[in-house]
């Protein structure tokens, strides 16, 4: 492999890892919040979907693509309330109603959605930080969008937050037990709901990265599953925001290998290099999941780990 | 207590056990009238008519002999489905990959019947073959999640989710690539297994037989897991891991015989694909029944048996959203809203059981 | 009769557009009872995907207009016994007698079967698959030969490259996306000898994101024309504007998308064979078993010229059409593959059915097909 492929396949990857990434971010770190707060909701594919319908549609209606993110964060609100508060009602599963608000939200973004898969929306403008670089790949990759680094700031005020603050303590307590939370004075339910809302919304957000910056089109094959393996994600990042980043990039960078190796004439067996970001993450599950550490990072009342 | 049972055991069990099962119906029954009545406000918004939509409804998934039929066969392979979620879910699993089981068990029943075929083994013995290669590869495919979760520590859910995609690459690549058959221009495939080979329908309908296995797989699941040392092992394991494991059970062999039964379920689905509709395996095998089959679990509490009405009632929704498109002039995505907020409604139901005092057993006037 | 079936349809017409609301009895939705065609057509993706189905469902407009047919629709049906039921469904519930069933995967084993089973009804598949020696007499083929607007596509962007690699974003290594690869080529080679093309192949009909980053590899790989086979190439397009390369359309016009880099586009003509199927209708006439053609019979079309069309890219890509019009053979040959055998033995007229089969890429196009 001379120099000049692999140079090219590296910057695809870096390119990959930091458009591709964003909407994972978003979504993994709306779940991790969910799920320090003892609360599992499988179904922020759901908000992802409708969150880039909905940022779209505002986009093209306003003219304005920060509404349309903050539209789509809202849609995200609702759909997440709706969880929290369905789940707050005794015996009922949060995994079951987080697979049913899937179906509801993706349903509502395909069935409204419709007139805007032919319009073109504003989208959001990209910083472009690589003007120093000669190389057009090297720039194009580093065109960032901005809420690139508002999901990385996200990710550093929650990891601060839950280590540091009143409200990640209360936040953790809820989620490793709940007559803990009980004994400080805590709502449990009202904290969950918060979380859950909160959540849902960093998911619209991510929805609105989908649909107005890359690939930044609204259509109904937009998400594929991505909001799914984001949630999937979080337990691979070990509830950890920073780790959510670091597995947000890593899977982006994989999903770039599989289009960069064809690029350069790399094509047999392309559809394992497509799944790669899936075979990397199993393999680095399996590597280095044991029972014992991650057990112990899980929040005690999430009932996947329980 | 005691005293009451002692006085008249048997009235009161008949009493007890009808009144959970008149809660049983009622709940999920009126969960369903109320999405009815949600789903009726969003099209009175729409401007369509409600009355329309579930008289379509009523005559696409129900009205005729082809409408149930219809009905029926998109339920097969959601029975199967539903199945390969509800038993890992008894030992505690939350097992999302039952779409790669299927890609791969029907996958591989087509992969081995290509020699069979060529070389004219009789459709008798290379029927079974196929099925037992289905699943086999789904069992042991699912299996690898459940090992993975014991020895490794592994979450299933992630790596089960992972797992389907890298199934569907597997068949990806083998169906575009050596086990092409070249005939398949425009439509990738393995050789078509023929005529001969492939699972004709029940009599007189136009069933497949996916149906009737599915059915039986549930009864025979149910008994498994109700009536067994192993069923009750499992369910113990899915109560509290850590008491199974202070009492000696073998919760390694059952997590990993739980998800391989799942595994099997789905890998039969995918064998039911391609011998009695396809014909050969290509990518139309990824038809997201795996996913479906989650909800239909869940619905149906992870009961066995009770997966199998659950899944028509998929069906018959699938069935009839053609007919409601082609007759109202509403996209697709209908039935996606319908099916959402029937979810929604019937898992919130769950929190009704036990609340109802009609339907809880009557010591206090018994006893008088 | 005609006169009947007008009026109703302007009710059902009344109905649909929201007027009629609750009150309106079962009697008033869409019913097809009343024309002496009612037609079902089945769509395997939305059918405002702005790409493959939109095509077919604008052209189905047409079909509309004829006094005498009824037409319904279905869309997002997918490929498995789910098409079976849907058109079993057309027939049983709503007494469809013609089929048009426009995806790939519906074919075999699905229209075949159907058509062994319900020898009254009419069906038509868009895939030149009919075979008249093995298939039923009441099934049929309508296809569109878009690889020759893809070749005009291929001689407007040889004369636009510089770096002469243009990159092509392809679903699926089938005959027909392949047939639009080598044309392409073709197309740039006949102008420009030194053109070669990079193809990637996403693996799916519709999967945006891999779509994106794949336009972005090929733009990164130093490709400066793209152009795309897949269902919706809204996203291939948007980013190859993004990225200040030129673009090629596919399936519809993709023009306001790029209103710096858009060369042209291949574009399907489906009206041609539907405006001739609705002709019949109106006749009383029966379809033909097969219908097929590109440029010379009105079947394809290029979208008009973007601003990334050069005066002499133009020029030559006019001249090209005028020589498709009259026949001209695309597949001149001896041909090589990629892997260096000869796989184009002689010169294949346009409509040749050995090129359906294509299982290949050219010499000059760098990828592979497994």
């Amino acid at each position: 492999m001379s120099d000049g492929i692999l140079a090219t396949i590296l910057i695809s990857m870096l390119g990959g890892a930091i458009r591709v990434s964003t909407p994972f971010m978003f979504v993994a770190l709306g779940e991790t919040l969910t799920e320090k707060s003892g609360r599992i909701n499988l179904g922020l594919e759901g908000n992802l979907v409708l969150g880039a319908m909905v940022a779209y549609a505002v986009s093209y209606h306003t003219g304005n693509p920060w509404l349309g993110v903050l539209a789509a964060g809202v849609s995200g609100v609702f759909l997440g309330s709706m969880h929290g508060l369905i789940c707050s009602l005794p015996r009922v599963n949060d995994i079951a109603v987080g697979i049913a608000m899937m179906s509801f939200g993706t349903g509502v973004a395909f069935f409204f959605g419709k007139p805007y898969i032919q319009p073109s929306a504003p989208r959001l403008e990209a910083l472009p930080l690589g003007g120093w670089s000669d190389n057009a790949g090297l720039r194009q990759a580093l065109d960032i969008n901005p809420l690139f680094f508002v999901g990385i700031l996200v990710a550093l005020v929650m990891w601060w937050a839950f280590a540091n603050s009143r409200w990640g303590l209360i936040v953790r307590m809820t989620g490793d037990s709940e007559p803990a939370a009980r004994a400080m004075g805590v709502q449990p339910y009202q904290v969950r709901i918060a979380s859950t809302a909160i959540g849902g919304f960093l998911a619209g957000v991510g929805g609105a990265f989908l649909s107005l910056s890359y690939p930044g089109s609204w259509n109904e094959g937009l998400s594929s599953g991505q909001g799914l393996m984001a949630v999937a994600l979080v337990i691979f990042a070990r509830w950890n925001p920073l780790r959510c980043i670091v597995a947000a990039l890593l899977f982006g960078a994989a999903g770039a290998i599989g289009p960069a190796l064809q690029s350069v004439g790399i094509s047999q067996g392309y559809y394992f290099f497509n799944a790669a970001p899936y075979i990397l993450t199993l393999f680095i599950m399996i590597a280095s999941a044991r029972s014992s550490s991650s057990a112990r990072e899980a929040p005690g009342e999430l009932s996947i780990t329980k | 207590m005691t005293a009451v049972t002692t006085d008249t055991p048997v009235r009161l069990t008949d009493s007890t056990k009808l009144r959970a099962w008149a809660e049983a119906v009622a709940i999920p029954v009126g969960a369903l009238l109320v999405s009815a009545l949600i789903f009726s406000l969003f099209l009175l918004l729409l401007g369509k008519s409600p009355v329309d939509y579930f008289q379509l409804l009523w005559r696409g998934g129900f009205g005729t002999s082809f409408s149930i039929q219809n009905t029926l066969q998109r339920a097969a392979p959601l029975i199967l489905c539903g199945l390969a979620f509800a038993i890992p879910a008894q030992i505690g699993l939350t097992m999302i990959g039952a779409e790669g089981a299927l890609v791969l068990g029907g996958f591989s029943a087509a992969a081995i019947a290509v020699p069979l075929v060529s070389g004219g083994v009789p459709s008798i013995l290379t029927m079974p073959l196929m099925a037992l290669a289905a699943m086999a590869v789904g069992g042991a495919w699912i299996g690898i999640v459940g090992w993975l979760r014991h020895a490794r520590g592994v979450n299933e859910t992630i790596s089960s989710l992972l797992m389907t995609y890298i199934a569907i690459a597997i068949m990806n690549f083998f169906v575009e690539g050596a086990l092409r058959d070249p005939g398949s221009a425009n439509k990738p495939s393995t050789m078509p297994i023929g005529e001969d080979y492939m699972v004709g329908s029940i009599p007189g309908t136009d069933i497949h037989w996916g149906l009737a296995a599915g059915i039986v797989l549930a009864i025979a699941l149910q008994v498994l897991m109700t009536r067994t040392t192993f069923g009750f092992g499992a369910r113990v394991t899915g109560g509290n891991p850590r008491a199974a494991l202070a009492q000696g059970l073998p919760v390694g062999t059952l997590v990993v015989a739980c998800t391989a039964i799942a595994g099997a379920c789905a890998g039969l689905a995918g064998y039911y694909e391609v011998a009695a509709i396809h014909g050969q395996a290509n990518a139309s095998l990824v038809a997201g029944y795996g996913f479906t089959g989650i909800l239909v679990s869940f619905l149906a509490r992870h009961n066995p048996v009770v997966v199998v009405p659950v899944a028509i009632m998929f069906g018959s929704i699938a069935a009839s959203g053609g007919l409601i498109q082609r007759r109202m002039d509403m996209p697709d995505a209908t039935a996606l809203v319908l099916q959402g907020i029937i979810f929604v409604v019937l898992l919130t139901s769950e929190t009704l059981y036990g609340r109802f005092a009609i339907f809880q057993p009557r010591t206090g006037t018994e006893r008088t | 009769m005609a006169n009947y079936g007008v009026s109703r349809r302007t009710l059902l017409k009344a109905g649909a557009a929201g007027l009629a609301s609750t009150a309106l009895p079962l009697g008033a939705m869409r019913s097809a009872q009343a024309a002496d065609v009612i037609l079902g057509a089945v769509y395997v993706g939305p059918r405002d995907d702005f790409g493959w189905n939109q095509a077919h469902a604008v052209a189905m407009d047409i079909l509309k207009g004829v006094p005498n047919v009824e037409v319904i629709e279905e869309e997002n049906v997918p490929e498995t016994d789910a098409v079976a039921k849907s058109m079993e469904s057309m027939i049983n519930l709503d007494g469809a007698n013609l089929i048009l069933a426009t995806s790939f995967g519906y074919y075999n084993p699905f229209v075949v079967d159907l058509a062994k089973k319900y020898p009254d009804v009419q069906f038509r598949h868009a895939a030149p698959l009919w075979n008249a020696d093995t298939d039923p007499k009441n099934a049929g083929s309508y296809f569109c030969y878009l690889n020759q607007a893809h070749y005009v596509d291929g001689v407007a962007a040889g004369l636009s490259t510089t770096t002469n690699k243009i990159g092509f974003v392809a679903a699926k290594p089938i005959p027909t996306v392949l047939s639009n690869i080598n044309s392409v080529l073709l197309g740039a080679r006949s102008v420009n000898p030194e053109a070669t093309v990079q193809v990637i192949f996403t693996g799916e009909w519709s999967m945006p994101v891999r779509e994106a980053e794949a336009a972005n590899a090929l733009a990164d790989a130093g490709c400066d024309v793209l152009t795309c086979h897949v269902d919706g190439p809204k996203v291939v397009i948007e980013t190859a504007e993004a990225r200040g390369v030129k673009s090629c359309g596919h399936n519809a016009s993709q023009a306001p998308l790029a209103p710096k880099g858009f060369i042209t586009g291949a574009e399907y003509k489906w009206e041609t064979i539907y405006t001739m199927y609705a002709d019949l209708l109106a006749a009383g006439e029966e379809l033909p078993n097969f219908v097929a053609g590109g440029y010379h019979n009105d079947m394809v079309r290029n979208t008009p010229y973007g601003a990334g069309a050069t005066p002499e890219a133009i020029k030559a890509a006019d001249a090209a059409i005028e020589a498709l019009k009259a026949e001209e053979p695309i597949y001149v040959g001896p041909l090589k593959d990629n892997k260096g055998n000869v796989v184009i033995d002689k010169t294949y007229d346009n409509y040749d059915p050995t090129l359906d089969g294509m299982n290949y890429l050219l010499e000059g196009v760098s990828g592979s097909i497994t």
